[in-house]
């Protein structure tokens, strides 16, 4: 299969991207990833906590070798906020890929998309590739796009909400627009979900909580997978048109 | 002379660089990050970046995330 999702220039076979948080281990979480056949994995950067030296560290368990790290800017509510933390993650790393994310308010998590708007366009400018959570609002979408971002990332419902996506008509909206891959992030609860992304024509989902807070994190790892690959085959092989009533399968011709 | 690293005051001996201040804090400094009164002070410059009395440092380094 030739089927790659490119990302500034860079290749990845899966569409799906998970996040590192809320496992109950970083042994988990790396199960998890294994299982999701997940190529990009998002990360958060907090102060170094030297009260446990001996804590379990991430890059151990989900080796920056084997996943590409995308630094997220989580926390953050102002676009000042959002690129000091990116520019310590590029010192931390050395990658220059990250995700975008400038909150409104702690009970919604939603994008405040002027901060956002503004940190994009000073990330971009200091060398930075973005890939930006954003409301599914297709104008602000197509300026994220204008500003230079590498690919959008609306959002399906609230952050670590599992209410799936809410606006499909606004997700399509923005497919249909987008010269840069699209990636629902945020919302998704279920496999279903995941499929539906894809099938209105997304480019890939990034999911956290619906895998780390699934009673089986590691088996719903595996189901994402297998939606995420099955709701893209559906989008590339077109869906029948919907019809109002029934349109029998086998011949009317022949009947005893 | 006292410094603040994450917010915490920090004693460390006078004259030293920032590479000490790693030292005295770690024995793997893979994947940190340091920040000096708000500016960056990248891995190249840590052995020649004099610490002064009352700097604020963080230090930081990747966790999990969504």
């Amino acid at each position: 299969m030739t089927d790659k999702l490119i990302i500034a220039g860079r290749e990845f076979t899966s569409r799906l991207i998970i996040g590192t948080g809320k496992y109950a281990s970083y042994a988990q979480n790396a199960e998890a990833a294994k299982a999701a056949g997940a190529e990009m994995v998002t990360v958060a950067l907090r102060r170094v906590n030297w009260s446990d030296p001996d804590q379990d560290r991430l890059q151990d368990h989900v080796s920056p070798d084997k996943y590409s790290y995308l630094p997220n800017t989580a926390g953050c509510f102002t676009a000042d906020e959002a690129v000091r933390t990116l520019r310590l993650a590029r010192e931390a790393g050395g990658w220059d890929l990250v995700k975008l994310e400038v909150l409104s308010d702690q009970k919604t998590l939603y994008p405040d998309m002027e901060e956002t708007l503004t940190a994009a366009k000073a990330l971009i400018a200091d060398g930075f590739e973005v890939m930006v959570y954003c409301s599914d609002d297709p104008v602000y979408a197509k300026k994220l796009e204008e500003a230079g971002c590498c690919a959008i990332m609306p959002l399906g419902s609230l952050i670590g909400s599992g209410l799936g996506i809410q606006n499909p008509l606004n997700i399509r909206l923005i497919v249909e627009q987008a010269r840069v891959p699209v990636i629902v992030d945020a919302g998704v609860g279920t496999a279903s979900d995941a499929a539906m992304a894809m099938e209105l024509g997304c480019d890939g989902v990034l999911m956290n909580t619906a895998i780390a807070e699934a009673k089986d994190p590691v088996r719903m790892a595996r189901a994402m997978k297998h939606a995420i690959l099955a709701g893209r085959e559906a989008y590339l092989a077109g869906r029948m048109g919907r019809k109002r009533y029934a349109d029998p399968s086998s011949p009317l011709g022949g009947l005893i | 002379m006292q410094v603040f690293v994450n917010g915490d005051p920090f004693e460390i001996k006078d004259g030293a660089v920032v590479n000490d201040l790693v030292r005295a804090l770690t024995d793997d400094p893979r994947g940190i990050a340091i920040e000096l009164n708000r500016e960056i002070v990248p891995k190249s410059k840590h052995a020649e970046t004099s610490l002064n009395d009352g700097d604020r440092l963080e230090v930081v380094q990747f966790v999990g995330g969504g």
